[in-house]
């Protein structure tokens, strides 16, 4: 296993997607000659030229929709959002006509479609740059929807995305994109969309939790053991659209007691949906009511210093799981 | 609404630069009415300003690279011509809105440095309380609508305040700002239409700096040979095509829309060509990729706008070296100034996360309202 960042693993998952399919497609502002705004697509054009990595203007919804249009005729596209805050100027391409194409038209089409790009706060970036809309998305059946933690899911989950016959988006981070990690050599490395992931396994606790959130709530969990020897299991989502439930319940029914954390706004969040399941399937198992961590609900403020307590952190997590055990801290 | 009599001329770029050119001549526009008006103080204002917003904006950039602010900062450094010039043309019922490179805006409006740059380090005292940062200043006091990030967002609401006033049947319009790249965001089109439509009194001004972050102009846009303002064509809308180094020209033409849009209620769009000395922000360090250090020396040396500008005033005799070299400092020290306000502010407390989010949750009683509107289980901070 070779150690390699979040970015090279979402570059190498890209660049043998083009090798395998010619197919494949990259289109985005700055993704080609300046080698993308946060160089995920670095070197790409270079070696795959300017039909496959494509240069596009500041024009989300005509080629978010030119994708969808081309993945009809069998191409499948790999669409950069510079942020995936701007996916909002193509809202009608992204949502509406994305998720309805095959069902509109009695399973006769296929919208093979990637969108990707990072969809995080935490930058500094203010309000209008800084949504994590994997919710948003997810509520329109058609669509699918992953949020990999690591350089590992990041690559398998982005050459599954590709590979998928619908459309799929894909949110990375810009905070974790120097993040390093292990992943496997082979070519043929896919993690399963719909599939989730138990990234630490403990007995008192669990935590559910996707993107960044995952990587606190780790910390978080190291913490707990250390000073408290408290073992808490750490699920991540992987993937919100399909949802692996099974693991979730699992997970829950182990542990008897369900924190939820995320980075996305409370009200509707992924959390909401997966506070239903565990009640709805779990009920019984639960020795407590089940908890939620999420950004403070409000607009992402700019001030460094806020912005960092808007969103919840390994400090946050440790706090809220200790008052759920009633531990004193 | 009545509609106003539709203009006759449309374009008439491709004309005026055949006669008449600020590149050669630099009094080519020194005969417009709005500019023989000038007394020698608007004159020498108009100076003090850009070099205002020049060291607001080095002053900014030094902060900026020693940690003491976030996020992007787009500088405005070779462009101020173009916020001074137009700016200065307008009147007590015009209005401004403009993208995410806002600085020069801002400070063109009236916005102080102190607000400004204590905006920029995220202070309690910057001009949106920290909360919007860089790219989104704002001052409705001053008819500035801000400082907007999303590329071409604006557009539409610029054609909204000019619209606004017309519903009022007021006698003023709205600059709206936007780059050479969000020329290509739909809603751009879609208020163009509306524009010309509708007689609205817009003003559309693109500040032409050549590139859309690493892509230049000619890889992002399909235009006619005139160049992006030409686009109007297609909507009926009148353009024009302006020298941004020669505050005279900007003024000049920008005059003229604004005329356009107070008599007769007719939508305009000017292409200002310019440029930017810096990278896109200032994050962008590779900006010597995609274009020549020669490039951006060639603009330096021979088009700087408040070079050109002080070489005008120069020859007209109302400034020299030396007091431009005051200026220079005054400018510098106002700016330093500010740095030291921003640094001594404090940040906002954290309370302030959900305060104007709500009309009615900050002024309670003031509207029927009922039931949750935020859905925090627990703030990690103390509330008010
Ligand atoms: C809808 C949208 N897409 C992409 C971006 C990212 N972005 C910010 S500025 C910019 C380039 C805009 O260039 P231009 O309009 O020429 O303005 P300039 O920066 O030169 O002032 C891009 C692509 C954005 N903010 N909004
Ligand atoms: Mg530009």
């Amino acid at each position: 296993m070779a150690i390699i960042t979040y970015r090279q693993a979402i570059k190498d998952a890209l660049a043998e997607e083009l090798e395998r399919d010619e197919n494949v497609f990259i289109m985005g502002e700055e993704v080609a000659e300046y080698n993308g705004a946060y160089k995920v697509t670095e070197g790409l054009w270079k070696r795959f030229g300017d039909k496959r990595v494509v240069d596009a203007p500041i024009s989300e919804a005509g080629f978010i929709g030119l994708g969808i249009g081309a993945s009809l005729l069998g191409l499948r596209p790999v669409i950069e959002m510079m942020f995936f805050s701007f996916v909002y100027v193509a809202w009608d391409q992204a949502v509406n006509n994305a998720s309805s194409m095959r069902y509109m038209s009695g399973g006769l089409m296929n919208c093979p479609l990637v969108i990707r790009g990072p969809a995080n706060g935490g930058t500094n970036v203010g309000a209008t740059h800084s949504h994590t809309p994997e919710n948003l998305i997810a509520n329109f059946p058609g669509l699918k929807v992953v949020v990999p933690a690591t350089p590992a899911d990041a690559k398998g989950l982005m050459k599954s995305a590709i590979r998928d016959n619908d459309p799929v988006y894909v949110m990375e981070s810009t905070v974790l994109y120097g993040n390093e990690g292990e992943v496997p050599d082979e070519e043929e490395f896919l993690v399963p969309i719909g599939k989730a992931d138990v990234k630490r396994e403990g007995s008192d606790l669990s935590i559910i939790a996707h993107g960044r959130s995952v990587l606190e709530s780790l910390k978080a969990a190291e913490k707990l053991k250390k000073d408290y020897n408290i073992d808490v299991e750490v699920v991540d989502l992987r993937s919100i659209r399909p949802l692996d439930e099974e693991t979730i319940i699992k997970s829950v029914k182990k542990t008897n007691r369900a924190l939820l954390v995320e980075e996305n706004k409370p009200f509707c969040g992924v959390d909401a949906q997966v506070s239903h399941l565990i009640q709805r399937r779990a009920f019984d198992y639960l020795d407590g009511p089940i908890h939620r961590l999420s950004a403070v609900d409000a607009p992402a403020i700019y001030s460094p210093p806020i912005e960092k307590i808007q969103l919840p952190d390994a400090d946050v997590i440790t706090r809220e799981v200790l008052e759920m055990l009633q531990v004193k801290a | 609404m009545s509609k106003a009599p539709a203009a006759k001329k449309r374009s008439r770029s491709g004309s005026t630069k055949k006669t008449k050119s600020s590149e050669s001549d630099l009094f080519a526009f020194a005969d417009a009415g709005v500019n023989q008006k000038m007394t020698v103080e608007e004159k020498l204002s108009c100076f003090t300003e850009m070099v205002r917003i020049r060291k607001f904006e080095q002053a900014a950039l030094q902060a900026y690279q020693k940690g003491r602010m976030g996020g992007f900062l787009h500088l405005y450094i070779g462009q101020e011509a173009t916020a001074i010039g137009t700016i200065s043309v307008t009147g007590e019922n015009d209005h401004i809105i403009t993208a995410y490179r806002d600085h020069g805006h801002a400070l063109a409006v009236g916005m102080n440095m102190n607000e400004c740059m204590a905006e920029l380090y995220g202070k309690y005292t910057g001009c949106s309380k920290g909360k919007g940062g860089s790219m989104h200043f704002f001052a409705p006091d001053k008819r500035f609508w801000g400082g907007h990030g999303i590329v071409g967002g604006q557009t539409p609401l610029g054609l909204g305040l000019a619209y606004a006033l017309k519903y009022k049947g007021i006698e003023g319009c709205c600059l709206c700002y936007l780059g050479d790249g969000a020329v290509n965001q739909g809603p751009f089109h879609e208020s163009l239409n509306i524009a010309g439509l509708w007689d609205v009194p817009i003003i559309y001004v693109i500040e032409n700096n050549g590139y859309s972050m690493g892509t230049s102009q000619k890889r992002s846009s399909a235009h006619p040979d005139e160049g992006l303002a030409a686009r109007a064509e297609g909507y009926k809308i009148d353009w024009d095509r302006i020298n941004g180094s020669n505050l005279y020209e900007v003024r000049a033409k920008t005059a003229a829309a604004v005329a356009r849009a107070h008599k007769e209620s007719r939508p305009t769009v000017l292409e200002v060509m310019t440029y930017r000395y810096y990278g896109h922000s200032i994050a962008d360090a590779n900006h010597h990729r995609y274009r020549t250090k020669e490039e951006i020396r060639h603009y330096q040396e021979t088009k700087d706008p408040i070079n050109v500008w002080k070489n005008i005033l120069i020859e007209e005799g109302h400034l020299t070296e030396e007091k431009a070299k005051e200026i220079d400092a005054e400018a510098k020290a106002e700016a330093k100034e500010s740095i030291r306000f921003a640094e001594e502010s404090p940040f906002p407390p954290a309370f302030e996360l959900l305060t104007d989010v709500y009309h009615s949750v900050d002024n309670p009683g003031t509207h029927t309202n009922e039931g949750k509107i935020f859905f925090n289980d627990r703030l990690p901070f103390e509330t008010r």
